[in-house]
């Protein structure tokens, strides 16, 4: 059966990213004529000179009046290989907290240029965003070829100017690919347009990327979620602590310190619905049993005695600001961190990025909606953590506004 | 479950985040309920739930919204289904709505007591007060859909408002909400309708038996094929032909189309998804055409 692999990509109608997505979803069958029909109804209507494509992802009525995309759209398509979640997003600066959205959860970025204008501000915000997002992997796809006849001299510089700026950040994984999403060449499969080039057609390496090894599978992390207690006749006894793994692999008979109260035991089992498990590992929702009869609830996190998180207050984050009021320094806020809500202080704002240059602006005083930035802050309790760089799910933080609720930013551990 | 190289299926990565979904809304609301119709969509849900709460039983009802003009074997299903769990179900009545003067039935020809779904959904959430409804509905579904959070904010008048979603990041589910207000939330959200029915096969899950192909008197309307019922009768000028057919969703018998087909198991189902070029709704559900935003209309004023 198929992998999962998902895919983050942002961008404009300019760049072609729409007949991109449009020509995915054709050539993998995922497109359905009666979706075809409405969008090709739509584009007559509003009197487009062309079939416009966006109109498949942009599903709000404003979206489509507008004729722009304003939030994260999901798309799905599937080849025998691999299954694909694809989170579209708009690309310019407004709207930077969607591209963060998208970018959280993926595996890959893909990133479109116009083979015609090459590296611009887009392609570098975008970039950045992947970077500090910590996705893996990174698709630069350098469309439009076919404006240029397919020139070798085009792509190899749009490829070294791209490598140049990509060394101020921290992307381990980087393929270009020539493309043209009009004329399909190396998209679903290897161009003869472009002899010169020896890689994969784009959907070839999205199925073949390498991503099992992306996990974490060496700090045993294991936020408890829901403590299991049937009470019932037959399971009196039954003690177990519900979870997804969120960094290693947990096996019976590993001995496990429970934080942040620091008593130890052993795992007694590992249970699921369909069977007890000799191994638990990223992303499995499971249920953990332990020898000793010690007190754990929600939010308390199971690692091995010699491996374990920070356990503190004081925290250094990089956030990504989505509101419109201002985060400013001794703002109290709520925190939500694996399966544990606290409140916090932010005790400073140290810099504000500004996501085209990457410069730092340590003058700033507070960060505004879409902005990214260093702030330190305390909470109340504390947390069971990890440098996001080190572990996307015990290093990722919300930041929530404790009087609406209202989610106010995305915090990475440093 | 076989696992090797620390490498899980497609399927057990959306069950997984199905799971961590249901734990987390069990352990942050007060008074959850799932929205089980006897459809696929929900079984699959309540089986995704099961696995979630095993080996103690679902901390949370059932709650289904009867629209009076639902299949008989959906209605059995249904019942047994929540036997079996030893679940309580929750029914919310529109016909009970209509006939008390609640609520007035549209009975022009065409009309669907669709729209008549969501007042009472809203009274059912309301005077149970329940916070949370899990429902069945998947973003591939429907492009309204496709922008629609896995927590979904409703307001004290169960609206959605499409432009005012909370961010949602990595498997960090914010569900704040102040009294009155409550959350649709949506496990199968990354599912699609392939998934649903490889899970169905993969788990030998039992399905009402007008999902496979069937022979019925059926008559072309609008360009579906609808079942001669006592609620659903032919026109003048509509051939009425017996066809061999199947249902791709269950609604309302009024508004849900069959499709020739046939498929009679779940394998033969899959092989029929996976070559089909119509969406399920497209082919399927008179109340999605109305208009381009027919869902995102519906949604705004709480529909599922």
């Amino acid at each position: 059966m198929a992998e999962l692999l998902r895919v983050a990509t942002a961008g404009s109608v300019d760049d072609g990213k729409s007949t991109l997505i449009g020509r995915l979803l054709y050539d993998t069958k995922s497109l359905f004529t009666d979706q075809l029909a409405a969008v090709e109804r739509t584009s007559r209507e509003r009197g487009d000179g062309y079939v416009d494509l966006a109109l498949l992802t942009d599903g709000l009525r404003a979206e489509r009046e507008q004729g722009i995309t304003i939030d994260v759209a999901y798309r799905y398509f599937a080849t025998p290989r691999r299954s694909f979640i694809l989170a579209d997003t708009p690309g310019h600066v407004q709207y930077t907290r969607n591209m963060v959205t998208g970018a959280s959860t993926a595996d890959l970025a893909l990133l479109l240029v116009d083979a015609r204008k090459g590296i611009v501000e887009q392609t570098c915000r975008h970039a950045f965003l992947a970077s500090l997002l910590r996705v893996p992997h990174l698709v630069l796809c350098v469309n439009k070829m076919d404006l240029v006849d397919f020139d070798r001299e085009v792509f190899e510089q749009i490829k070294e100017d791209f490598r140049r700026f990509a060394a101020k950040l921290e992307i381990v994984d980087v393929a270009t690919i020539p493309v043209s999403a009009l004329t399909g060449d190396n998209v679903v499969s290897r161009s003869p347009s472009t002899p010169w080039y020896d890689g994969s057609s784009l959907l070839h390496h999205l199925e073949e990327l390498h991503i099992a090894s992306d996990r974490n599978l060496i700090d045993v992390r294991f936020p408890v979620q829901w403590v299991v207690r049937p009470r019932s006749e037959e399971l009196h006894d039954y003690r177990g602590y519900a979870g997804q793994v969120a960094g290693g692999v947990l096996k019976p008979g590993d001995d496990v310190i429970v934080l942040p109260s620091g008593l130890t035991s052993r795992v007694a089992g590992i249970d699921t619905y369909d069977g007890p498990v000799e191994e638990a590992f990223p992303p499995m929702s499971v249920i953990v049993r332990l020898e000793d009869d010690l007190d754990v609830s929600r939010g308390d996190l199971i690692a091995r005695p010699n491996n374990q998180p920070t356990v503190g207050q004081d925290l250094n984050l990089m956030v990504s600001w989505m509101v419109d009021a201002p985060l400013r320094r001794r703002a109290r806020v709520g925190i939500k961190h694996t399966t544990r809500s606290v409140r916090a202080m932010v005790t400073d704002v140290c810099y504000r990025v500004d996501i085209d240059t990457l410069h730092r602006d340590e003058s700033v005083e507070t960060l505004g909606l879409n902005d990214i930035g260093r702030i330190a802050l305390r909470t109340t309790t504390p947390l069971c953590y990890d440098p996001y760089r080190r572990n996307r799910n015990t290093g990722s933080v919300l930041l929530i506004d404790e009087a609406t609720g209202t989610t106010l930013g995305a915090g990475m551990i440093l | 479950m076989p696992v090797t190289g620390y490498e899980l299926t497609h399927l057990q990565m959306l069950e997984a985040e199905a799971i961590h979904i249901f734990r987390e809304v069990a352990a942050e609301f007060e008074r959850p309920a799932l929205l089980f119709s006897g459809g696929k969509d929900s079984i699959v849900m309540l089986r995704v739930a099961e696995k979630a709460f095993w080996p103690a039983k679902l901390p949370f009802p059932l709650l289904h919204i009867d629209t009076g003009h639902n299949f008989d074997e959906v209605l059995e299903f249904r019942d047994r289904r929540a036997a079996e769990l030893g679940a309580r179900l929750v029914v919310g009545s529109v016909q009970a709505a209509i006939d008390a003067g609640e609520l007035t039935e549209d009975t022009r020809p065409g009309a669907s007591r669709n729209q008549l779904q969501t007042p009472v959904l809203l009274d059912s959430i309301t005077d149970n007060r329940f916070d949370a409804v899990f429902g069945g509905a998947r973003r591939d579904e429907e492009k309204a859909r496709a922008k629609e959070r896995v927590y979904s904010f409703r307001d004290e008048f169960g609206q959605w408002d499409p432009k005012n979603q909370r961010p949602e990041l990595w498997s960090l589910y914010n569900g704040r909400h102040r009294p009155g207000e409550h959350i649709r939330v949506f496990p199968l959200s990354n599912w699609t309708e392939l998934d649903i029915w490889r899970y169905i096969a993969q788990e030998r899950l039992e399905i009402p038996s007008i999902y496979y192909a069937h022979s019925r008197e059926t008559f072309e309307r609008d360009g579906m094929l609808l079942a001669v019922t006592p609620l659903t009768q032919p026109r003048a000028g509509e051939a009425v032909v017996p066809r061999q057919v199947r249902y791709r969703t269950v609604g309302d018998i009024t508004c849900t189309g069959a499709v020739e087909s046939t498929a009679a198991t779940v394998d033969e189902v899959i092989a029929e998804v996976a070559a089909t070029r119509i969406t399920e709704r497209g082919a399927t559900r008179a109340d999605d055409r109305v208009s381009e935003a027919a869902m995102e209309d519906r949604k705004r004023e709480g529909y599922f």
